[in-house]
């Protein structure tokens, strides 16, 4: 029928590093992955911190589609695909492309997991996002279901409708709904892992012990690795165009 | 030609094409080639002959027709978030207004459906195959009408319809040329080769543009009465 042209980033290389975080609701992959950006920039690094729907021109069709309940599956994915597109294009591959470092809390593997249990298929969801490239390293966060609902459950009042997959019709109940659906969800992930290649965490383990192994193999990857940014010569640049404005403003 | 809908690939998730009575007539072309006047003319008519008429356009939807007219003001967009938001609009219209039409039994008339996403994507280098396989829930129209007609024709009634170019339409982020009529041309070419290209590929019918309103209309009509059986 059509040629297969699903491949992640295929001929597609770039000279900085992508680091991202996967796992479902509660796995604590947030904190880890703001400790890694801690860790780079106590050593001068300077890192690119992008989340999951957080575009300018995007999120607030999202948060009002939401809202006023207009998603359909399809144009779900869609529309979180364009908020990951736009983020994309402007904020992560250029600088992935000039040589920086790049952490995302989620990437396209949440779409996947997302989309496929709301009913999508897992070749056109893949396609869709064949435009990104493939990270230096994938970690997933993997505990058990029910610790991550417990942890969800005991810290948040209320559960947002499409956060429970209220709107899949499973169940009435936006907890009965959550459970179910981050178990769909937790399904697709953890049959990525060899798939994707991700790098698993315990994430029963210790905050502290978690974020160790999460270093070690970060550095591993930075072997070779020099930031293009000049500290002193960008600083140099931002007083002569400082003065420049102010000059033009008297 | 059947009269069962089907999707272009694997469709939809919950819709089943076997319920979608009415019918789905698409007229494609380019900026100033005519087609809305002949969609308002083909409305009356079918609704004089005592049909049920829906028209739909792109960019129309409630879910991000705005966030295209506001990206493409501050031209802040990347290529390939402009054709997902595209693909946004023209999904949620085809699942909210063009699917609940066909189920009640009426006629759409699509002012352009996906072959004009492709066509437009395709000029500015995304690939074919990803973007046939993102747009394979489209469902497969009953008709589609090409309205041809030549670069210099619509660059003529681009003039006396906007009084000058339009920066979008004359595919100033195409890169053809930074001189805008040059590009215009340019652009307006590149886009009549892919429409010709799927003109095969997808069965359309081909009507000069270039003629009268009068005979346009009735090859539209002629058309459109002979496969629904209308006398």
């Amino acid at each position: 029928m059509m040629k297969k042209v699903r491949e992640l980033g295929k001929d597609k290389s770039y000279p900085g590093r992508l680091f991202v975080v996967e796992g479902i609701d509660g796995s604590g992959k947030s904190t880890q992955i703001q400790l890694l950006k801690k860790w780079f920039e106590s050593q001068g690094i300077p890192v690119f911190f992008t989340e999951w729907n957080s575009s300018d021109l995007i999120k607030d069709y999202t948060k009002k589609a939401k809202k006023e309940k207009l998603f359909t599956p399809t144009t779900f994915s869609l529309l979180h695909a364009s908020d990951f597109a736009d983020r994309y294009e402007k904020l992560i591959l250029p600088r992935l492309r000039a040589g920086y470092i790049v952490l995302c809390d989620r990437y396209v593997y949440t779409a996947y997991a997302r989309d496929m249990a709301r009913g999508c298929n897992s070749e056109w969801v893949r396609n869709l996002y064949s435009f990104a490239v493939k990270p230096t390293i994938v970690f997933y966060f993997k505990l058990p279901l029910e610790t991550c609902i417990e942890r969800i459950l005991s810290g948040r009042v209320k559960l947002k409708y499409h956060e429970a997959g209220l709107d899949m019709g499973w169940s009435t109940d936006p907890v009965e709904s959550f459970k179910i659906f981050q178990g769909i969800i937790k399904n697709h992930y953890d049959n990525m892992i060899e798939e994707e290649g991700f790098t698993v965490i315990d994430a029963t383990l210790p905050i502290e012990a978690q974020q160790k192994i999460v270093r070690s193999l970060v550095r591993e990857k930075l072997e070779g690795y020099k930031s293009p940014y000049r500290e002193e010569e960008t600083r140099y640049y931002f007083k002569i165009s400082e003065s420049f404005s102010k000059e033009e403003s008297k | 030609m059947s009269n069962k809908k089907s999707f272009y690939g694997r469709g939809l998730p919950n819709i089943n094409p076997d319920e979608l009575t009415g019918k789905l007539i698409i007229i494609e072309g380019p900026d100033c080639s005519g087609r809305s006047t002949h969609v308002e003319l083909l409305k009356e008519w079918l609704e004089f002959k005592g049909y049920a008429v829906l028209n739909t356009g792109l960019s129309r939807s409630t879910l991000v027709g705005d966030a295209i007219k506001k990206a493409k003001q501050g031209n802040i967009l990347g290529k390939t978030t402009l054709s997902l938001l595209y693909c946004t609009d023209f999904a949620d219209q085809l699942e909210n207004k063009i699917i609940p039409a066909l189920r009640a039994g009426f006629i759409v008339l699509g002012d352009r459906y996906i072959f004009t996403l492709m066509a437009r994507d395709i000029v500015r280098g995304a690939s074919k195959e990803w973007l046939k396989e993102l747009l394979e829930f489209a469902l497969v129209p009953d008709i589609v009408f090409y309205l041809n007609v030549c670069p210099e024709t619509l660059l003529h009634r681009a003039f006396s319809k906007y009084g000058q170019l339009d920066y979008w339409e004359s595919g100033m982020d195409a890169n053809f040329s930074s001189d805008m009529l040059e590009s215009f041309i340019k652009y307006h070419n590149a886009l009549q080769q892919e429409y010709e290209i799927m003109a095969k590929e997808y069965n359309f019918k081909i009507i000069n543009g270039e003629d009268s309103i009068e005979s346009v209309q009735n090859q539209f009509r002629r058309a459109i009465a002979e496969y629904l059986n209308i006398y």
